[in-house]
């Protein structure tokens, strides 16, 4: 490389520098208003999901603190859809223009999820079964491991494997109900209604219970 | 087609020369591997099962304590992370772990069960006049499925390594109380006819977008966790398994497919498909029409090396969207 050609490099990735720095800030204070504050026909995101984005366990409502931003942005989308059924979601996610649900979910995927693990208070045996369904699947029913798509931590992976760990039983519980009456028809390729249409209602609160008690890892990025 | 293997001089040699000079013939022919290793052949598809169903391995959480159980734990632990086994790592030239072809780390019926494997070796094969162990599959994976010729060691693990002990101590132990020398229920992928209109790429290439490539990527490239661990394996480039591997044939990736993919729609134990027959063997062409590393069994041009290694149902010097395939890829 010579010297001239590596100056007007440094220039350009100079010039991108000072145009992208406000505008992420921008949509960072916008989102971050609409989460704390709500805006047109919305309520504040913070209500339900915590002011830590933390979710709240025991009302099944998910933490938001840390998931894939795209993610979000495709709950959202199909919350106003209807492809995933939620009569509280729906009127929100509606009265949200595209632009805001960018904004609000780039903001709580900025932050950083709990330490603290939202589940406890399970039975060994049921946290163990749990545990080998997360890790090894059920074969026998076609249920392969959590972990295999969901990342090895139950992390998540990339914008289509959300990070499960870390997140309410009551919502994964929910999730898997949800996929099994069909009102959520939202995941790609029907991946994740096919497995939740095998797990049986004691398996779903075993493995569920099992990734609550894990504290939330920070999701992988989609490579 | 059945591979045309070369009939190696051995056993004519072995006839005439001593034990010493024998020995040292057997270094310099290790040196070479890849024609003394057992190829990725065809075998006979397994009968239904009974009554009974398929073989029970012994629940994971029954591996003994002790010096055979770490054995057996070692030898899962290489089969579901190979890329990131301190030991079995150095032989894997691509991004692929054992348990991408076996799933359910190689405890699932109609998805090349190691259980169903075990009983079947030693196998003599008249192809190359030799009695081949189970130690030599293996190193035949490596060689063509986890193209070891590019890995950091350069081939695959010596004859009798501790790696190939501990992962025949885990197929020995998923195995246990299954009949030796049966063609098991279960063994292999199930095998699927080819369609009466035989394959079309263009097609597969729809089926690919729509079934597969959330996983695996529009670019076949797969998906691996920000510490490296693979999530969704490579199915072509320099990543992939080579043009030797048993993979590459579309009968194989077919019969792999249907019973086995999308992972979590299909289910192999319960012998549950999604794609009809002619999605699978569509989709295994699709797949099977990319560059992926040379095979090791390189002639030095693609028209020889197809001649003498690819009398069988792939894609291997064909001409698929303009390009003749078969000239390999390195990372």
């Amino acid at each position: 490389m010579n010297g001239r050609y590596s100056f007007r490099c440094g220039l350009f990735g100079f010039s991108l520098l000072i145009l992208s720095v406000p505008t992420t800030g921008a949509a960072n204070e916008a989102g971050k208003k609409l989460a704390q504050q709500g805006g047109e026909g919305v309520q504040a995101c913070s209500t339900c999901h915590g002011a830590d984005g933390g979710g709240n366990a025991a009302a099944g409502w998910p933490r938001l603190a840390g998931l894939s931003a795209d993610y979000m942005v495709h709950q959202l989308k199909s919350l106003a859809d209807g492809t995933r059924s939620n009569p509280i979601m729906a009127p929100i996610a509606s009265a949200l223009s595209e632009q805001q649900r960018g904004e609000v979910a780039e903001y709580f995927a900025s932050l950083k999820p709990p330490a603290k693990a939202p589940g406890g208070g399970v039975d060994q045996k049921v946290l163990k079964r749990g545990e080998v369904i997360a890790q090894r699947g059920d074969w026998q029913q076609g249920i392969p491991a959590c972990t295999s798509c969901h990342g090895l931590k139950g992390q998540g992976v990339g914008d289509t494997f959300p990070s499960i760990a870390g997140q309410s039983a009551m919502y994964l519980q929910n999730q898997i109900k949800a996929w099994q009456s069909d009102s959520r028809h939202n995941d790609p390729n029907g991946l994740m209604a096919s497995v939740a249409k095998r797990l049986s209602d004691k398996d779903s609160q075993a493995v569920t219970a099992w990734f609550a008690s894990l504290p939330a890892e920070p999701s992988n990025s989609d490579k | 087609m059945t591979a045309k293997d070369t009939k190696l001089p051995l056993r004519r040699i072995r006839k005439t020369l001593s034990p010493v000079v024998l020995a040292l013939f057997a270094l310099s022919v290790n040196a070479q591997a890849d024609e003394t290793l057992t190829k990725q052949v065809e075998l006979e598809p397994a009968p239904a099962p009974g009554a009974e169903g398929y073989h029970q391995p012994p629940s994971l959480d029954d591996i003994p304590e002790g010096p055979f159980g770490d054995s057996v734990r070692n030898g899962r632990e290489a089969f579901l992370n190979t890329l990131q086994h301190p030991v079995a790592k150095r032989f894997v030239g691509n991004k692929q772990n054992c348990g991408n072809c076996h799933l359910a780390g190689g405890l699932a019926a109609n998805s090349a069960p190691m259980w169903g494997a075990w009983g079947v070796y030693p196998k003599y094969r008249g192809k190359n006049d030799q009695v081949n162990t189970m130690d030599e599959r293996i190193r035949g994976c490596f060689t063509y499925s986890m193209n070891a010729g590019a890995s950091e060691a350069g081939g695959p693990p010596e004859p009798d390594s501790q790696i190939l002990k501990d992962l025949q101590a885990y197929f020995f132990w998923s195995a246990k109380g299954a009949p030796i020398g049966t063609n098991l229920p279960g063994r292999g992928y199930a095998a699927v006819p080819k369609p009466k209109n035989g394959f079309s790429v263009s097609r597969g290439e729809e089926v690919y977008k729509n079934q597969c490539s959330i996983c695996h990527g529009s670019d076949g490239s797969g998906k691996f966790a920000d510490d490296g661990r693979q999530i969704f394996p490579p199915l072509w480039g320099a990543g992939a398994y080579n043009w030797g591997a048993g993979m590459h044939r579309i009968n194989t990736a077919a019969a792999f497919i249907k019973y086995n993919m999308p992972f979590g729609k299909a289910s192999p134990v319960q012998k549950k498909a999604v794609l009809t027959d002619q999605q699978a063997w569509d989709v295994a062409a699709f797949v099977n029409s990319h560059e992926r590393p040379q095979d090791p069994r390189w002639e030095g041009s693609k028209a020889r090396t197809d001649e003498k290694w690819h009398d069988h149902q792939c894609l291997y010097n064909e001409t698929v969207r303009g390009h003749t395939l078969g000239d390999g890829v390195k990372e």
